[in-house]
């Protein structure tokens, strides 16, 4: 059984110290630019910003991540590994990548640098997971959110490598780092710009009691004038297939696996990672304080565990959407 | 340039895939893509099938190449990707670093358009691995393409997805089985009904998606026959197309013909849906813009 670590967002400082003070044991961000895909405006750090939020973290015993991980286009690499090269200079714990190319640059250049290999590489299996490491020597995979428990113990029964994965936050439904939907539609996508379904494409619409969200011109959804209308998110619209009007892919719901945080510690998962850095500190601070609480209790008493009701009062008010799911976890759920 | 034809990303009868390899067999294809990529689910056709399948269009002077799974998430799926690498004489195209994992180093492989290669770099190590070819992510514009093709290694060949509707996202999540409430574990084989896909409209009628079990793919059909002569100056090697249920050996031929430097067909009508072709002039993917 292990104690997973417990990996929580930061978009900007004050998320990074609630996050801190709150109990995780590594906090992870990224750069203010497009090396990484929670590109979003007024969030992400500077160097100076990087550097205070690395004293805070350490001087209370955590650790910071730098996400580096969008793909570089065409030559635009040298950036990207400028970006590798500050993480190594300010003592960044470990950075967050995804592309291979990358992967390579830091292995050669910053053999000191630890490597954690991000969920939009879309490692799924042993075989890739395993072949990161004999390449490049990652020291922990972040697993895309497709896998059942089953497929999560299979893959951590079959490599070196330490393990995490996803356990509160907005859910992808699909692969991460093979979707190419908002760039569909908006020319922009976490691989190519760090974004999904971007705010500047999204347009409001009134007629009457009826509102509609268009994302760059496409109907993502339409509400009633009793319905609670949230983020356009263009894989959670409802559509129309075959004349029924239904949400086709994913409901506007979010990821909440803290029911099998006994299986995952059986399983021998290293780290839960909490997604997130587009939320605000109070979304952060709620959800680190009511994890790590969860965390602790289920490892001073595995057989005792469950999940409290104020534990699951404080996560529901702070979820995206109403509605929370184990997501691929549950074979069901697929 | 040669042309090739994409694996069928959709689930037809073993009768309408034999039928429509022996149509290919004579056709103007160069280089033939075979097997299951999208679900490990659909078996009218096995390996062995495919493997078969594969001796006769080489025999009939194709080039083959065996594509492997996108999404590998199981035991079982390994399995048969083990199979594929180990199969001793047809080329195989990696479209997952497991796959990469086990043909790196030892054969000669093609580098599939879900392996993000997106920069120089990248490109170059996946040379070092041994990739002989790689397919161009679809998202990347011609002015991408024209960054990687300077720094192309020598001996690597560019291949770029030119003709359908394009596999935009994978998920764990059946959603054709989720259209028909079922359980993707007991999904009755439904997506054999949409030989195209299954359609997904906006709530005000407009053409979006295409639902096609696990993978997500465009309505539109990207459409890069009017831009082949860009390809061409580019030193694009190859170009894929990618199978549809019908009108699919006239559309290869009218990309003969324009490889050829002849005008070609007009695939108006051929088409099983109106064309997009953004990506590749750096625009959100959907749009149409007139070639140049």
């Amino acid at each position: 059984m292990s104690v997973p670590e417990l990996v929580c967002p930061a978009g900007n400082l004050p998320s990074l110290k609630v996050a801190v003070d709150n109990g995780a044991d590594w906090v992870y961000m990224g750069l203010k630019d497009d090396t990484n895909a929670r590109n979003f405006a007024g969030l992400n750090f500077d160097a100076a910003s990087a550097r205070a939020g690395l004293r805070y973290a350490h001087a209370a015993g955590a650790k910071m991540l730098l996400a580096i991980n969008t793909y570089p286009q065409g030559l635009a690499s040298p950036r990207w590994q400028r970006a590798i090269d500050s993480a190594a200079e300010l003592g960044i714990d470990a950075v967050i990548l995804a592309d291979a190319g990358l992967m390579n640059y830091a292995a050669e250049r910053h053999s000191q640098l630890r490597l954690h290999l991000s969920v939009q590489t879309s490692a799924t299996n042993y075989e890739a997971i395993n072949f990161y490491h004999e390449r490049f020597g990652i020291a922990r995979a972040v697993l895309p959110r497709v896998l059942s428990l089953a497929q999560v113990a299979d893959v951590v029964k079959n490599t070196p490598v330490p393990i995490e994965v996803f356990g509160f936050g907005s859910l992808c439904v699909m692969v991460e780092g093979r979707c190419a939907l908002s760039s569909y539609v908006t020319g922009e996508s976490p691989n190519t710009r760090g974004v999904c379904s971007p705010a500047k494409a999204v347009r409001w619409e009134k007629h009457g009691d009826i509102l509609d969200v268009r994302l760059n011109g496409i109907l993502i959804d339409r509400f009633a004038a009793a319905e609670n209308a949230g983020y356009p998110t263009l894989c959670k619209g409802r559509f129309n297939v075959e004349d029924e009007t239904y949400y086709a892919i994913e409901e506007p719901s979010s990821l909440n696996a803290m029911a099998l945080l006994p299986e995952l510690a059986n399983i021998g998962i290293a780290a839960i990672k909490i997604e997130g850095r587009q939320r605000g500190p109070a979304y952060v601070a709620a959800v680190t304080r009511i994890w790590r609480a969860a965390i602790d209790a289920h490892a001073q008493n595995p057989a005792g565990f469950s999940v409290h009701a104020d534990w699951a009062n404080g996560l529901a008010r702070v979820a995206e959407g109403q509605q929370h799911t184990l997501g691929a976890y549950h074979r069901k759920w697929k | 340039m040669k042309l090739a034809l994409g694996p069928v990303l959709y689930y037809w009868t073993r009768e309408a895939l034999l039928d429509f390899y022996a149509g290919v067999a004579d056709s103007a294809a160069d280089i033939v893509y075979l097997g299951e990529v999208v679900c490990a689910r659909r078996h009218h056709l096995r390996l062995d099938d495919w493997l078969a399948l594969a001796s006769d269009l080489s025999a009939s002077g194709k080039e083959v190449v065996l594509s492997s799974q996108a999404l590998i998430e199981s035991e079982s799926d390994l399995r048969t990707l083990r199979r594929i690498v180990a199969n001793g004489d047809f080329t195989v195209e990696a479209n997952d670093m497991g796959a990469v994992r086990l043909l790196a180093g030892r054969v000669p492989f093609v580098a599939g358009p879900h392996l993000n290669i997106y920069n120089g770099e990248t490109l170059a190590w996946f040379a070092r691995l041994g990739a002989s070819r790689f397919v161009l992510p679809l998202e990347l514009s011609r002015d991408i393409l024209r960054e990687l093709q300077s720094a192309r290694p020598a001996g690597m060949q560019t291949e770029v997805f030119a003709y359908g509707r394009m596999p935009l996202a994978f998920s764990a999540r059946c959603f054709t089985a989720r259209h028909h409430n079922l359980p993707k574990d007991d999904c009755q084989f439904r997506c054999l009904e949409d030989a195209d896909g299954l359609a997904l409209q906006t709530r005000d009628k407009a053409a979006f998606l295409t639902l096609n079990g696990i993978q997500t793919q465009s309505a539109l059909v990207y459409d890069l026959s009017d831009s082949i002569g860009e390809l061409r100056s580019l030193g694009v090697d190859v170009v894929r197309l990618s199978p549809q249920s019908r009108n699919m050996i006239e559309i290869i031929e009218s990309f003969r013909e324009r490889c050829a430097g002849r005008p070609g067909a007009s695939l108006e009508g051929l088409r099983v849906a109106p064309p997009c072709n953004g990506y590749w002039h750096g625009v959100p993917g959907m749009e149409y813009r007139t070639p140049t």
